[in-house]
């Protein structure tokens, strides 16, 4: 009897705390989406407007002279096609180049790979710093030069460990094969192991991509003082420490010609955030798989 | 045949022996692979191993128009200076605390979330929260700090509006600029952005208990609050031991971006870390020696934690990390 008046009391615990649990988890979703919901608010809501608050979930006084204004801003346009093709080359290339790294350290003959890994590997753990690496980009001549965004980051260590580790997976008669045919390394690499790596090369490509268009610290370090360099999150940046002190003061530089519109740092601020975050949130249902992929490829071993 | 295999086996072994010929032969011989590994090598070498050589520069007195050899040398004296300045001290008491509390917070939160949601018996409900939940980790700290400011706001900011309407304040908080708050500020918006993805490896983890211990547990009368506290946590125990092992290695990493971002005049005594330091005294100064030196003490202090835990790891079990 006392057993089941337990049994029962514990069904009883348990569903109050499915249901707690069940809206604890409605309000971490409220909390991750809100903010994004509220931003796009104010991005959609007159800036005069704007300046009164009581903002939450609906724009009172609807439009779009935010982004209009945005797109009409010279800086930024700019700002958004260097973000564009930056990355865009980035993530060809990265993945390209990790991989044809990848599939030298995976060719268990190879005499040098044993050198190779090691060399690659130690560059995840070794790093000279900010300065010197200021230096080199300056002796380069890539201070101040779009290629500052693109060859620094032709390859990364982690991604050919990731990369190799897949590749190792694969049945290795397949290369043999092709080797018995006459197919040089390079043929097998492009032809074969590509293809086949297709799974760990788009989350590679992901991972790059998102790295890239959210990258600002190399534009402020390397390509600070070319206003034709700048990226988006690089405006962002600018905006969000202008705009910090005085959280509603009216920038006259913002102030689109031959209009009565007022825009505010707050609500280009806004927009921008929006225009910069929308690729990753429009993408992210259908791709989400392969964001996530690579922690389960898992175990990268040197 | 018999000759060729002969000869074979003799060839594996010399170049087992390391024999140089041998490995000119081979390489000569995999010279397809070689023309492959040149353009990687180089390009590794150039990017990762020729700044090593700009360490010299925090044993020196730089200055940016002379050359290498007309640079006078002084020692250790740059780093003298550095361990006696009160501003480093102080940005290593910064990027210490901050990188703890990340991990520690961050990882007690992340945890209790997993365990959370791994109760959600709806599939669809779950996964649904779950791809939400770490969906912030993939937006730049830029969006991050930026919807930080808007929502701490003392100007209509939604936290201090609700917590006036609350009555729980009378006055609007200044969190950004309010230096006892900094730190709390910082780890809020690192637990907003990195829970869900945090979690990730830990709902991994208790998937992989065997629902049999569940099932046995049950039998004997226990009610779901004790299979997590005596089965799901103990499951996830070694998940969480060398993850911690991992991050304690890289605990002078505190970042940059959210203190920089956040960071302003009022509370740059607490929001400094040593990335900024590097930064605001090196670069922007012309201090380029002290900055370097700088840098070098904390890359040399992480390879050393680095190799510690991984050596720890290692003792323990656990997976390497190299």
């Amino acid at each position: 009897m006392a057993k089941a008046k337990d049994i029962k009391q514990n069904n009883v615990a348990s569903n109050i705390f499915d249901i707690a649990n069940y809206f604890f988890m409605f309000i971490v979703v409220f909390v991750m989406l809100y903010p994004f919901w509220n931003t796009i608010v104010i991005s959609f809501n007159d800036a005069m407007d704007s300046i009164k608050g009581g903002l939450w979930f609906w724009p009172r006084k609807p439009t779009f002279f935010n982004y209009k204004t945005l797109f009409q801003t010279r800086n930024l346009i700019d700002a958004f096609w260097v973000s564009v093709s930056k990355t865009v080359i980035v993530t060809v290339l990265n993945v390209f180049c990790s991989a044809m790294a990848a599939y030298i350290l995976s060719r268990k003959e190879f005499v040098l790979r044993n050198f190779m890994t090691k060399f690659i590997v130690a560059t995840m753990y070794v790093n000279a710093g900010l300065i010197p690496q200021y230096f080199l980009y300056r002796s380069l001549g890539l201070i101040n030069n779009y290629l500052v965004y693109i060859i620094p980051v032709m390859l990364g260590a982690f991604n050919v460990m990731v990369i190799r580790t897949f590749i190792h997976e694969l049945p290795e008669s397949l290369a043999e094969s092709a080797k018995i045919d006459g197919a040089g390394e390079f043929r097998i690499f492009i032809q074969i192991i590509i293809p086949l790596c297709k799974p760990v090369l788009a989350t590679i490509a992901l991972w790059v991509a998102v790295g890239t268009w959210n990258a600002w610290f190399d534009t402020f370090i390397f390509a600070s003082s070319k206003q034709k360099l700048s990226t988006l999150q690089y405006e962002m940046m600018k905006l969000l420490s202008s705009s910090m002190v005085q959280t509603r003061a009216v920038d006259p530089n913002l102030k689109a010609h031959g209009s009565s519109n007022i825009i505010t740092p707050n609500s280009i601020r806004a927009a921008i955030t929006i225009v910069a975050s929308a690729p990753i949130i429009v993408s992210y249902p259908f791709l989400q798989k392969y964001f996530v992929q690579g922690l389960h490829l898992g175990g990268v071993k040197g | 045949m018999a000759t060729s295999n002969h000869t074979s086996s003799v060839v594996r072994k010399s170049s087992a022996s390391g024999g140089f010929k041998e490995t000119i032969r081979l390489l000569g011989k995999q010279r397809s692979l070689l023309f492959m590994s040149i353009p990687v090598i180089v390009y590794v070498f150039i990017f990762n191993y020729t700044p090593l050589w700009g360490l010299t520069m925090a044993f020196q007195n730089f200055k940016p128009g002379k050359t290498f050899w007309q640079q006078e040398w002084v020692g250790l004296k740059q780093f003298e200076r550095l361990f006696t300045d009160q501003r480093f001290l102080r940005v290593i008491r910064n990027t210490i605390v901050m990188s703890s509390m990340n991990l520690f917070i961050g990882t007690a939160v992340a945890i209790i979330f997993a365990l959370l949601l791994n109760e959600i018996k709806h599939t669809g409900y779950k996964r649904v929260v779950q791809s939400i939940s770490y969906l912030p980790h993939f937006l730049s700290w830029i969006i991050v700090t930026g919807l930080v400011a808007n929502f701490l706001s003392t100007d209509d900011g939604i936290v201090n509006n609700f917590l006036l309407s609350l009555g729980i304040v009378d006055k609007p908080i200044l969190f950004l600029g309010e230096p006892k708050l900094f730190w709390w500020v910082v780890n809020g918006a690192h637990i907003w952005k990195e829970t869900g993805w945090n979690s990730i490896i830990y709902l991994a983890a208790i998937s992989g208990i065997s629902p049999e211990l569940y099932e046995a547990a049950y039998m004997d009368g226990a009610n779901r609050f004790q299979n997590m506290i005596y089965i799901t946590l103990p499951g996830i125990k070694s998940t969480f031991v060398i993850l911690m092992i991992m991050n304690l290695g890289f605990i002078l990493n505190a970042g940059f971006e959210v203190q920089y971002l956040l960071g302003n005049g009022i509370v740059s005594d607490v929001s400094e870390t040593i990335d900024i330091f590097v930064l605001k005294y090196g670069i922007a100064s012309n201090n380029f020696s002290f900055a370097t030196a700088a840098g070098m003490f904390k890359s040399v202090v992480s390879i050393i934690m680095i190799t510690v835990a991984n050596f720890a790891a290692g003792k323990l079990g656990e997976e390497k990390l190299f």
